[in-house]
């Protein structure tokens, strides 16, 4: 196929009436890409971090997710827990391998059921730990890898995803430079969510509950 | 799929007689443009963004073949394959060579104009393998052998009963055996018959609505999920994406986000928005084994440089075809091409060629509406009067027109004659009128009075109006 290749890239250098970018062009256009530089952010998203927090807890309840905060880590078994008996759900979890969920006092709730893998079909509740929140739309940034299965995110009904308050930033491409400032290679999945599943495609009358979870339920860690 | 542009007319003709059309589209009118414009009011930065939009868009376009080189090398360095296609037939060919590389049968998919624009379903069918769709709107039409109505909401021609049917028909195998017209109910149904198809599928096919050059990532957007578990369920992950889809960096991605998502839907953002690159990693416990792009030129290329490269930067969030009076009053099919309203007058002829898509530049009434509410400022109404003027001078117009226009050009070019006809014809008119001053059949204008009656001219000509005031004001 790399005729095809050539063909293609040969008709649009001859509609941009030139060659390959060379020289000086191309170290303008690798600079773009090094340093890629911000468009217009928006106001709402400059704010202060203590705003940006309420800020996010409004914009995510909007799109309709459950907020739950909690004072502290040591306090997200027993959130969960409540969250659970207040649903009516099964006291049955399949938790993200993490080292920092791993790390929380589970064994406080021994009710729980926990197991931690990949989601399989059937899998009711799952909970996921978010790498970052946004605030300009209370959005949740989760990364896969091999303590984040992207499954998680999508099969079951019931999404938990704990989030801590102090990695809430104002716009989208503050999550770029917290993604950047990791200093690995970018995850194979980042997926932005927002609220749970939903569908307008009959009559255009929004249902919840299309083909992923029906529930986002964010345990937000203030401290 | 059969393209029915050519009787663009007779098509329109009969939407306007359907009444269960007419009943759906009310619903496009009663939501799109308001969700839109409250999505808007809220984000006083939106015109900024759209004019941020426009630059970043010109800016890629300008240098194409460089992102597109650098996004394929951030592919391939991901683990992933990048496959370029000059034409439709090429890119099917792509699909099913993968797919029998890995002896698929089933292929979920996720929402793709680019699959509808290469009849990617039919093709894998005539070759043994299912195709299912999978957005809900998509899966309706699959089930009632139809193709979208319009680029976001494929089944906004249709209604709950039509639904129900079309369930009723074919989810009794899956033990669901009652008649639901609840929406609710009929997309449980649809979310427990498709989870099957999800977790039995051996390659999963997604759109793309952004290629990310900086990282090698494909974006799609979508609020039910469907994308997400296609793409990451079975072994095989293709993505189906058009050149025009590059974006420099995530931060430009950012920004074309904002305007899509509020000019699209209304909302502030899409449920799920994902950015993906290359297959699975040796330690991650799921995601596809293979992630397979193919880049589909089919005519776009040769927009560059031209007259048409504006059309480029559309980035297919359908505001156009919601604020058309045209795409409201006939809806989607009666384009009879994949892509409808104002974006697919422009684009339709460039990619199947002005002799069957002739018609839908003349269907437009220039109100500008679409170009207003463009979130990357496409002259649309410019680009319809380009494709007019090249149908006009390679002599494809209708004779009745070209008859028309000539006739008026000959007068035109004689100011003294032209007086004189436009008096006569205005002394014609009113005798004609009569007392009541209006006309219920006129020769050549029996389009106008077979709906209404044609008001007589009250005074002078136009010309003669015009000399009066220039003397009164001198």
């Amino acid at each position: 196929m790399s005729e095809a290749r050539e063909q293609i890239l040969n008709t649009l250098r001859r509609g941009l009436k030139r060659g390959p970018v060379e020289g000086a062009r191309r170290a303008g256009l690798e600079a773009r890409l090094a340093h890629p530089p911000r468009n217009v952010i928006p106001a709402r998203a400059r704010r202060p971090h203590f705003e940006q927090r309420d800020l996010f807890v409004q914009m995510a309840r909007n799109a309709a997710a459950t907020v739950d905060p909690v004072n502290h880590p040591e306090e997200v078994p027993v959130a969960v827990s409540a969250f659970l008996d207040c649903e009516g759900l099964p006291l049955e979890l399949v938790m993200a391998p993490d080292p920092e969920l791993a790390a929380l006092p589970w064994p406080e709730e021994p009710t729980l059921h926990i197991e931690r893998r990949a989601a399989l079909d059937g899998d009711k509740t799952t909970v996921s730990l978010a790498f970052a929140g946004i605030a300009e739309t209370g959005t949740l940034v989760l990364l896969s890898g091999p303590h984040s299965p992207t499954t998680l995110n999508f099969l079951p009904d019931t999404h938990i995803v704990v989030l801590r308050a102090d990695r809430i930033v104002g716009a989208y491409e503050d999550a770029w430079d917290l993604l950047r400032a990791r200093g690995q290679r970018m995850p194979r999945t980042v997926n932005f969510i927002t609220g749970p599943s939903r569908s307008a495609d009959i009559e255009q009358t929004v249902q919840m509950g299309a083909h992923g979870p029906l529930r986002l339920h964010i345990v937000l860690v203030e401290r | 799929m059969q393209v029915t542009s050519q009787t663009f007319k007779s098509n329109a003709s009969a939407a306007l007689r359907d009444a269960a059309l007419q009943r759906a589209l009310k619903n496009l009118k009663a939501g799109f443009p308001g969700k839109r414009a409250a999505a808007i009011a809220k984000l006083p930065e939106f015109d900024a963004l759209r004019a941020a939009g426009r630059d970043l868009k010109d800016h890629t376009l300008e240098h194409l073949d460089f992102y597109l080189e650098r996004f394929e090398a951030k592919v391939i360095e991901q683990g992933g394959q990048v496959h370029w296609a000059r034409d439709a037939a090429e890119a099917r060919h792509i699909v099913l060579d993968i797919c029998r590389a890995v002896a698929a049968r089933r292929v979920t998919k996720g929402k793709s104009m680019i699959s509808e624009e290469i009849g990617l379903n039919e093709f894998l069918e005539t070759h043994g393998i299912q195709p299912v769709e999978t957005d809900l709107g998509e899966y309706i039409i699959q089930l009632r052998h139809e193709y979208p109505s319009h680029i976001i909401a494929p089944a906004i021609h249709l209604n709950r009963d039509q639904v129900a049917d079309a369930f009723h028909a074919h989810h009794g195998p899956y033990g669901f055996t009652e008649r639901n017209e609840e929406p609710r109910a009929l997309m449980n149904e649809a979310r427990q018959v498709l989870r099957q198809q999800f977790l039995s599928a051996d390659v999963g096919i997604t759109g793309a609505n952004f290629c990310v050059a900086e990282t090698g990532a494909t974006v799609i957007v979508t609020n039910e999920g469907n994308g997400d578990l296609t793409q990451t369920l079975p072994r095989v992950h293709i993505v189906l994406a058009s050149l025009e889809k590059m974006v420099p960096t995530l931060e430009d991605v950012s920004t074309l986000l904002r305007l899509l998502i509020r000019s699209a839907t209304g909302q502030e953002i899409t449920v799920y928005t994902t950015f993906s690159s290359g297959p699975r990693r040796p330690d991650d416990l799921d995601g596809p084994e293979q992630f397979h792009v193919v880049l589909l030129d089919n005519g776009r290329s040769g927009m560059l440089g031209g007259e048409f490269q504006d059309m480029l930067r559309c980035i297919r969030c359908s505001a156009c075809m919601n604020h058309c009076p045209v795409y409201g009053a006939i809806g989607g099919h009666a384009y009879g091409w994949v892509y409808p309203g104002p974006m697919g007058s422009v684009l339709t002829p460039q990619l199947i060629g002005i002799d069957a898509a002739g018609q839908l530049p003349n269907a437009s009434t220039f109100c500008g509406r679409c170009e207003e509410v463009c979130p990357v400022h496409i002259p649309l109404p410019k680009m319809m009067r380009h494709w007019r003027e090249r149908e006009f001078e390679q002599h494809r117009s209708p004779a009745a027109i070209r008859f028309g226009l000539g006739a008026w050009a000959f007068f035109a070019k004689r100011p003294a004659l032209y007086r004189i006809a436009t008096r006569f014809g205005a002394w014609l008119l009113r005798r004609l009128g009569g007392r009541e001053g209006r006309i219920k059949h006129l020769l050549l204008a029996g389009g106008w009075t077979a709906w209404r009656d044609l008001p007589t001219p009250q005074g002078q000509t136009f010309q003669q109006q015009w000399a009066a005031r220039r003397g009164a004001r001198s």
